[in-house]
């Protein structure tokens, strides 16, 4: 199995590590052609300004929403937000996930915060009852699912966390940021 | 349900967060929107870049929490500022202020000869300068999430960002091939933390990440920091104070995306005006260095 991680600016390498834990090959895609031959893709956290604005000068766009059509891709923060329809503002987006984000939900750095969350699919998957703990920064929340999409996690005020729509998948939090690799393994099971 | 906030992790993260990105000093609202327009992953919000630092002498302090604020509210991507070396009520202001990452800077004039900030008390997290891995794991020691290598800022001479970065990775590099048993006497010869020394040895890199600054003046200058082995670059008067900002901007980002890719440094590098003036590092009287500030 080949996994791509979108390595235009961000935590890359945290999920190339995560990856090579699992004994996943992990190749990093700064453009199109890096695409070719791979099962799935991470795109992880960093700016999602950053991370539109050099996807679209590199001609990226049109090659990752293609590559989602028929290929497992997880976005992690700055991910979550580029793989989604709607930000209710003006940047590049792949627009694969029928969510509706909010960048910055929860305010700035001091309000960045780590919690453990109850995911159902993630303990059904993996065979662990342990809660996950969660790492969010300067996180965006998923304000609203439609379509297929479904609600994977939401923290106890009942702001929606993570998301999956088929092989689709969306986290506000930071799995790579922490030892725990359940949630990248959850994610390979959905690369066929 | 037990929430954290202001965490180590929660601090780092943020740092990974900004790698292989483009940090940019920024002196107006306008200037923010430019560089955040251009692809920064985070603005510097300051009075005076350093190259005016430089001109204009006199004492540099803490920028107008006004100007701050302005910046914050123009900008969706992280924002930083700097507070004085051991000034803790400007960075308690700063913090006050809701910035994202506080730089104590030797850029400003310090404000303790002896001390740095304990950035531990503090919930916001911190960015410190270094020239050697003995000074970046004492700031880290006293709770910085985030180093960079301070080059010497506001001259456009890439030459001391290039010496400061050599200097720490190759001091790692060293110290991945000492015994266990060494690892105590080099934290004594260069003044670190033992339990950082030897983290640090284990991870084989340095326990957080680790920019560059002071001196980033082109694409070729931030790709070449990046091929050294830095997480990404932050460019102070390198942008601001040259021909075409905008343009300039955009250019350094794509070389820090793509800066192991020859010819796309090369398309980057065509036509960006003017760079910044600059000031040979080597021809400067030690006295206008600022790189030795810090302790």
């Amino acid at each position: 199995m080949k996994i791509g991680v979108l390595a235009l600016q961000g935590d890359f390498a945290e999920h190339i590590a995560m990856l090579k834990r699992l004994n996943v090959e992990a190749f990093e895609v700064r453009l199109p052609e890096h695409l070719n031959g791979l099962d799935g893709l991470i795109i992880p956290g960093g700016e999602s300004t950053t991370i539109g604005k050099l996807a679209v000068a590199y001609n990226l766009m049109e090659p990752l929403k293609l590559f989602g059509q028929s290929h497992a891709i997880w976005g992690t923060c700055a991910g979550a937000i580029f793989i989604s329809k709607d930000i209710g503002r003006d940047q590049p987006l792949l627009e694969l996930m029928d969510i509706k984000v909010q960048r910055n939900a929860f305010g700035r750095q001091i309000d960045s915060f780590e919690t453990d969350l109850d995911i159902p699919e993630l303990k059904q998957a993996t065979g662990s009852d342990r809660p996950y703990h969660a790492v969010f920064i300067r996180a965006p929340i998923i304000e609203s699912v439609s379509g297929d999409a479904k609600i994977l996690a939401s923290v106890p005020d009942g702001r929606i966390v993570a998301a999956q729509q088929g092989h689709l998948l969306a986290t506000s939090f930071h799995p790579e940021l922490t030892d725990d690799t359940r949630f990248h393994e959850y994610f390979l099971t959905l690369v066929d | 349900m037990e929430v954290k906030t202001g965490t180590w992790t929660e601090k780092k993260g943020l740092a990974q967060m900004l790698k292989g990105g483009v940090i940019m000093d920024v002196v107006t609202p306008e200037h923010a929107k430019i560089a955040e327009d251009a692809g920064a992953c985070a603005v510097m919000a300051l009075e005076r870049v350093p190259a005016d630092i430089r001109a204009t002498g006199g004492v540099a302090r803490m920028s107008d929490p006004e100007l701050i604020l302005k910046i914050m509210d123009t900008v969706s991507i992280p924002v930083m500022a700097k507070c004085r070396i051991g000034h803790f009520v400007e960075a308690q202001i700063l913090e006050a202020l809701g910035v994202d990452y506080i730089d104590e800077s030797e850029v400003l004039t310090p404000a303790d000869e002896a001390n740095h900030i304990l950035k531990h008390n503090f919930k916001v997290p911190f960015v410190c300068g270094c020239r050697n891995l003995g000074e970046a794991l004492r700031r880290v020691g006293e709770g910085a999430a985030m180093i960079r290598t301070k080059g010497e800022a506001g001259t456009g001479d890439v030459v001391e960002a290039v010496r400061h970065a050599r200097t720490v990775l190759g001091d790692i590099r060293k110290l991945t091939t000492m015994a266990d048993e060494e690892l105590m006497r080099y934290s004594k010869e260069i003044g670190a933390p033992y339990e950082l020394v030897k983290e640090t040895k284990e991870l084989g890199r340095m326990p957080v990440v680790n920019f560059a600054a002071g001196g980033v003046a082109t694409p070729a200058d931030a790709a070449l920091m990046m091929q050294l082995g830095v997480d990404g670059v932050f460019v102070g008067s390198g942008i601001f104070k040259s021909g075409d900002p905008a343009r300039r901007a955009a250019a350094i980002v794509k070389a820090v995306t793509h800066y192991q890719d020859a010819s796309i440094l090369a398309e980057v590098s065509r036509n960006l005006g003017e760079p910044m003036v600059g000031r040979n590092v080597s021809q400067m009287p030690e006295a206008e260095k600022i790189a030795g500030r810090g302790w």
